[in-house]
């Protein structure tokens, strides 16, 4: 297993990049650490991809450099680099058994029988293969077989890291919860570093120790669910993450008060405002949002059942704010006033949170 | 104007797809099918679209018989999982072409494609080709074209399938909104049981080629036919056990003791099949009537806001979600709390009964 470095990482599919928008992906440092559960996550195009192709070595970048335990491996074929990756699509030879399928990737690095047996045997008891071990993988449905491709991720116990590329696209809501878990519960047993790619919030926040949150090639930010949760460095992040997205409105602040449509509102970091920017906005997530007596006057929309809770959407000033209540509350009728959470409402200054860069 | 499925089903050899099945929808109505890969949700939407003839049985609409009536004279559209669009057409005339192929005339087609496009927020894309868009915006092309024309029904097999997590939410808002007030029938096809919540609408729930129960989609999630339903119906997976009712008692795996709260006086004494959802557990107590259990922690997934905890209790896994963080060690013992007021009961068939 090893320490995984990028240093100053740049990538431009073009052959001779000059501006800044030829890069997919701009300047990335970072540093996971050796067992770690990481997570990239981010839309349709944000550059996450392009970051797992340069790691396992199917891209050479185009500037900086990829260390595994310190060594530079940004020129090692990916044979060279001993990586294991799982993807969007089961990949498993539909002629093989089961055994044979998770037995593959020892045998082809040349692992004795003795120890494949051991190997395939643990890890089909962890994945509950173990019934199905002497039957015929093509006979299997969609969840079975990428059961046996994250078996085949996992078998080895050599390889500098584990990469999954989107590896639930494919599979049913409630099979997927079951082999999240699994999938976290043999990263708790066998800690090797995981890098989790998806688009899917619910699969990053719930799998990684860190999430790194992509868009337009570059971070924008690297932390816990719990900080990306409740302190969004950017509008993006707080957008990107948590279901409705935070909700983002224009403000002014003066002498460390924040006002948005005329009503002043208590805010984490308004007080930290300096200068003068281009854009200011507060950012409060529904969570952090609800009705109260008084407060900012609005305009009751809609309302969704989402089950254990409902989405409402209201309107201030002609702009949207959604709130979540939980199943069994009231919610008023028409018009009412909005209380915001001081601790979790924070003022944005050209989309990055007030008071963080340095 | 309503669409009626009396008894019908398709079998194809000896497999049986659809076992009989009977719907009545009205016009103007949202339908959401939701269930399982496999549960029968397209061949549903093929035998009412007219790609495929059912077995047995019949399908009435506008007060005709039309089982064999072919797909090109049904006036329905559909859209589907994977992006189907004219890859040498660009974004306008995708969506003109069914207006094209019905000869309207060339000022109406305008009119219709550019309000179209506003609704879907395809304007600045109408020259593009589909080569050129996001998955988001090849879907909305998909999606209108399918709404351009006067069609009577809409099928959307699970057209978000294969978006981004965020352009699927953004899409979950506005579908409902395109379809208010039009002199269609809309029938969804989900496998996510958040999608048919926040459409609100009709819900059918399907499994195995049955349809189990179909009502107004609030009535289905709070009071589920049997268990199945509710299985289909939960997101995470409802947690289930054997009890016996016994007084103002519940007893659980045998040997834990729960308070029966509101069905104290609701159910006779006997055997049940208990149902909780993941969010009626918790590492706190809620409501009036409070059974506490302990398990082994599998695993704790954190999102965030929430703490999504995988149990082992008496040998089988239960999942419990509650807000806030509540990490717990893999292997620990945790002590959960279930909010009996809100759980289901099953009866002896797996039937319904509070």
């Amino acid at each position: 297993m090893a320490k995984i470095t990028l240093r100053n990482l740049k990538h431009s599919y073009l052959p001779f990049p000059t501006q800044e928008e030829h890069y997919s992906l701009k300047r990335i440092s970072l540093d996971w650490a050796d067992g770690g559960a990481y997570a990239l996550l981010g839309p349709s195009g944000c550059g996450k991809t392009t970051l797992l192709n340069l790691i396992s070595g199917l891209l050479v970048p185009t500037e900086g450099e990829i260390l595994f335990d310190g060594q530079d491996v940004s020129r090692r074929t990916p044979e060279q680099r001993n990586i294991a990756q799982v993807f969007q699509f089961p990949v498993i030879y539909d002629t093989m058994t089961v055994y044979d399928n998770l037995a593959f990737p020892l045998r082809n690095r040349g692992t004795g029988e003795t120890e494949v047996d051991k190997r395939v045997r643990d890890i089909a008891g962890m994945l509950d293969l173990s019934k199905t071990l002497k039957n015929r993988a093509s006979g299997l449905t969609a969840d079975g077989k990428q059961k046996i491709s994250l078996g085949r991720g996992l078998v080895r116990s050599d390889v500098n890291v584990i990469m999954f590329d989107e590896p639930l696209t494919v599979i049913d809501p409630h099979l997927k919860w079951q082999l999240r878990s699994k999938l976290k519960e043999l990263h708790q047993r066998i800690r090797r570093t995981m890098i989790y790619v998806t688009h899917d919030q619910t699969e990053a926040l719930t799998f990684a120790d860190q999430v790194v949150v992509m868009n337009n090639g570059e971070v924008v930010q690297t932390g816990t669910p719990i900080d990306l949760f409740e302190r969004p460095m950017h509008t993006f992040v707080g957008h990107f993450i948590g279901s409705p997205g935070m909700n983002v409105l224009p403000c002014e602040v003066k002498g460390g008060k924040a006002t948005f449509a005329g009503h002043e509102v208590a805010t984490a970091n308004a007080r930290d405002f300096k200068g003068a920017s281009k854009k200011l906005e507060l950012g409060v997530r529904p969570e952090f949002v609800s009705f109260a007596k008084k407060g900012i006057p609005v305009d009751i929309v809609k309302v969704a059942d989402a089950g254990r809770f409902r989405i409402v959407e209201t309107r201030a000033a002609s702009k949207s704010i959604k709130l979540l209540v939980p199943e069994g509350e009231d919610i008023p009728e028409g018009k009412s006033h909005l209380a915001f959470d001081t601790a979790h409402t924070q003022v944005y200054e050209d989309g990055w949170i007030v008071g963080a860069r340095p | 104007m309503t669409l009626e499925l009396r008894n019908i089903s398709q079998r194809v050899g000896a497999n049986t797809y659809i076992h009989d099945t009977s719907l009545v929808l009205e016009n103007g109505s949202f339908n959401v099918l939701l269930g399982t890969t496999l549960a029968g949700k397209t061949t549903l939407m093929q035998l009412i679209a007219g790609i495929q003839k059912p077995t047995t049985g019949e399908i009435w609409f506008k007060g005709r018989n039309i089982t064999r009536l072919p797909v090109q004279k049904r006036n329905v559209s559909m859209v589907y999982q994977q992006f189907i669009n004219y890859p040498n057409f660009n974004v306008y005339d995708n969506i003109a072409s069914p207006l094209r192929v019905a000869g309207m005339d060339a000022a109406e087609i305008e009119r219709r494609v550019g309000s179209a496009a506003e609704l879907l927020r395809l304007t600045p894309m109408l020259k593009r080709k589909p080569s050129e868009l996001s998955g988001g915006q090849q879907q909305r092309t998909a999606i209108a074209r399918a709404v351009v024309k006067d069609s009577d029904i809409i099928l959307l097999d699970e057209p978000l399938a294969n978006l981004d997590y965020k352009l699927r939410e953004e899409l979950r808002d506005e579908l409902p909104k395109l379809f208010q007030g039009r002199d269609a029938i809309v029938i969804y096809a989900t496998t996510e049981p958040i999608e048919a919540l926040l459409f609100g609408g009709n819900t059918a729930t399907l499994h195995e080629g049955r349809v189990i129960q179909f009502g107004p989609t609030s009535a289905i999630y709070r009071k589920p036919s049997d268990l199945l339903s509710a299985q289909v119906f939960s997101d995470p997976p409802i947690n289930t056990a054997k009890i016996s009712k016994r007084g103002k008692e519940i007893v659980i795996f045998d040997r834990v003791k729960w308070p029966a709260g509101r069905v104290e006086k609701l159910l006779p004494d006997g055997d049940y099949t208990i149902g909780i959802r993941p969010h009626n557990i918790g590492t706190a107590g809620h409501g009036k009537a409070v059974g506490a259990i302990e398990g082994r922690v599998l695993v704790t997934e954190l999102s965030g806001s929430e703490s999504v905890i995988h149990c082992d209790i008496a040998g089988k896994t239960w999942i419990s979600q509650s807000h806030g963080i509540h990490p717990f060690d893999v292997g620990s013992n945790a002590k959960l709390f279930v909010d009996i007021d809100q759980s289901l009961f099953f009866g002896p068939n797996n039937e319904f009964i509070v």
